[in-house]
């Protein structure tokens, strides 16, 4: 049926979008004043050294052929050389960014653990004591800033109860395993090496735990509102009154339409994960993306900060496509809705 | 028909301030709310006062006492002093003047554009002009907008004002999603029609026919809004890209003080604090105008 054709409109949107965020941060790069190329090379290079390294970057060329150039080499993934390390963007950025997705993925994991979890309890047991508790959870989840998490996390899991680690992703006496994939707990278990997967593990819960915590209070408000909306739908009641026990309805009638909005929402967090792991990281010393990053900005390194951007952007979307086919395929509403 | 429209005009959600008395009883029903008014009374008014009420004024700024660095909390610091020997406390109530004043000069900045656009567009419903303006809308919406606030401060140089910019510049497609929606809803009602009928102008409509049945939508929004454009002018900040030192900023007293976990943990646990203080007041106050206006889309 149509979901090729549902996914490849998808794709064309998040495309358009992907282009549109290129553009504006090169329109706002230019609109900027001061050289990049001075700026690469510092106060010592002379006029001639700063005008050779500006025709051999292309900075001298006009806007829009800049542009073009930079998205002919962007669709075959080359990110330009980076203006300060001279080193290919895209080589540094794979460096880097296994690190900041194991991170963003062990969130996500708890988060729909969590998040489904205890929203199901709040809406099984609407207004009751757990539901309360699970309100005021999410209250103080949605309130807090996550950076606010990882400082309070640290210190009370860290440094008073010294349940967890909280510095860096692996201790310094374990060796760690080869890079194969860059996810140091899945290239631990590769390679057999368990002491070091669960090592590994275990300094990754906290920062990820309070990078979730966000998305935990809100799928867990979602999933709570959509369970309370739903069971009151005659489809529910038809079960109720056919005599169906009521954990059979919970799990297989009523949890899948009451995913829906904590599905897309997921989708939408696991986004901003990305943004905010650049905080969690720089609290933590995880050597992810965020050190990689804020060299960039420090430096105004263009090329790396487009690339960078590029690299969320295109996590963005590509989470936003799987979130919409994920939703197609729990609601057959939305899949119909095409042909 | 006549019901239906009784009802509408009625409904207290579409002229907010028809009836400030019952409205206000109304709001103060929720302990919470009221809660969040007071708190965001005394940070507001901290804020103000803040040379007046702070222990020690002259830390706001450079200032160095290195005899009194890292000093926990006591009775002459309630939270500390810094690596500098500066109180915290009296940093974080000048702190708040310029969280409080980024919060009014993004939404400021922000929502008139997003105002504006949403409701071109919502009017425009079905043109060129509702494409274009609702296209751009999507592709800035669909970046989280601490990365692209981040992106546009990075290349900026690191102050105050581009933090806002940067921020302003990501805030108000979130703005014209929003009227789009309401403006969308109601301009086919009858009192619009009416009034094209009746040969109003385009300007007139918009201003005076449409932008009337926003306002509660809007109000309860910026409310929520002044404590999330806090939150990340705080996590600009935090990442160097807000108001420089010695300049008392809250998230950047946060990353200086995560330097020094956990040993001086007041350094940023306290700065920590008053940012999830400043959201909670916003967020009680707006959930409480939602309330009372009853809507659903904010």
């Amino acid at each position: 049926m149509n979901i090729f054709k549902f996914i490849g409109n998808r794709l064309f949107q998040g495309i358009v979008v992907l282009i549109g965020l290129s553009l504006v941060i090169f329109i706002i790069a230019r609109v900027v004043p001061g050289d990049p190329a001075r700026l690469a090379l510092g106060s010592t290079a002379t006029a001639e050294q700063v005008a050779e390294f500006r025709s051999k970057m292309g900075l001298d060329k006009p806007f829009y052929i800049q542009y073009w150039l930079w998205l002919q080499h962007a669709v075959h993934g080359d990110l330009g050389i980076s203006l300060v390390t001279r080193r290919p963007v895209a080589e540094d950025i794979l460096q880097f960014f296994p690190a900041t997705f194991e991170l963003c993925l062990m969130s996500l994991i708890f988060e729909g653990i969590f998040g489904i979890l205890l929203g199901t309890i709040a809406g099984r047991f609407a207004n009751s004591w757990a539901d309360n508790a699970v309100r005021l959870f999410s209250y103080i989840g949605v309130v807090t800033p996550p950076f606010v998490f990882g400082i309070l996390f640290m210190l009370f899991f860290g440094y008073l109860l010294h349940w967890l680690p909280s510095i860096g992703q692996l201790s310094p006496n374990i060796v760690g395993p080869p890079r194969i994939t860059g996810l140091i707990v899945l290239d631990s278990l590769l390679t057999g090496n368990f002491l070091a997967a669960k090592d590994a593990f275990l300094h990754l819960l906290l920062p990820s735990l309070s990078l979730a915590m966000g998305g935990i209070a809100q799928d867990a408000r979602i999933t709570r509102a959509s369970i309370v909306d739903n069971s009151g739908k005659d489809f529910i009641n038809a079960l109720k009154s056919c005599g169906v026990p009521n954990m059979f309805i919970m799990f297989k009638y009523l949890l899948k339409p009451s995913l829906i909005p904590t599905v897309s929402m997921m989708g939408l967090s696991f986004a901003y994960t990305f943004s905010n792991a650049f905080l969690i990281e720089t609290i933590y010393g995880w050597p992810g993306m965020s050190r990689y990053g804020m060299n960039a900005i420090l430096n105004k390194d263009l090329n790396a900060i487009i690339g960078v951007v590029m690299v969320l952007g295109i996590i963005f979307v590509t989470v936003n496509l799987l979130v919409d086919i994920i939703i197609a395929y729990l609601d057959p509403r939305i899949r119909l809705r095409t042909q | 028909m006549l019901n239906q429209k009784i009802k509408m005009y009625s409904n207290s959600s579409r002229f907010p301030f028809e009836n400030l008395k019952r409205s206000w009883y109304k709001f103060s029903r929720n302990p919470l709310s009221i809660l969040g008014l007071g708190l965001l009374f005394i940070i507001i008014l901290s804020a103000l006062f803040a040379p007046w009420i702070a222990p020690y004024p002259q830390h706001a700024g450079k200032f160095i006492d290195l005899k009194e660095r890292f000093q926990p909390p006591s009775t002459s610091h309630l939270c500390g002093t810094d690596s500098m020997g500066r109180d915290i406390l009296t940093r974080i109530l000048f702190g708040y003047r310029i969280s409080l004043l980024l919060g009014v000069v993004v939404l400021s900045i922000s929502v008139p554009i997003g105002v504006t656009i949403g409701m071109v567009a919502g009017y425009c419903k079905g043109t060129v002009i509702e494409t274009i303006c609702m296209r751009i809308t999507d592709i800035f919406l669909s970046v989280p907008p601490l990365i692209l606030a981040m992106a546009v401060a990075s290349v900026l140089r690191p102050n105050l004002q581009n933090s806002m910019l940067a921020i302003s510049l990501t805030w108000w497609p979130w703005y014209s999603r929003l009227i789009y929606g309401v403006v969308s809803g109601t301009r086919n009602e009858f009192f619009v029609q009416s009034a094209e009928i009746i040969g109003a102008s385009k300007v007139h409509i918009m201003v005076r026919e449409l932008f009337p049945q926003t306002i509660s939508t809007l109000f309860t929004k910026v409310t929520l809004d002044m404590g999330y454009a806090i939150l990340t002018g705080a996590s600009l900040s935090f990442v160097g890209l807000g108001a420089q030192p010695p300049t008392p900023d809250l998230g950047t007293m946060v990353s200086e003080g995560s330097k020094f976990l956990p040993e001086q943990w007041w350094m940023s646990v306290f700065p920590a604090l008053a940012i999830v203080l400043v959201i909670l007041a916003f967020n009680l106050v707006g959930d409480g105008l939602r309330d009372l206006f009853s809507l659903e889309r904010v």
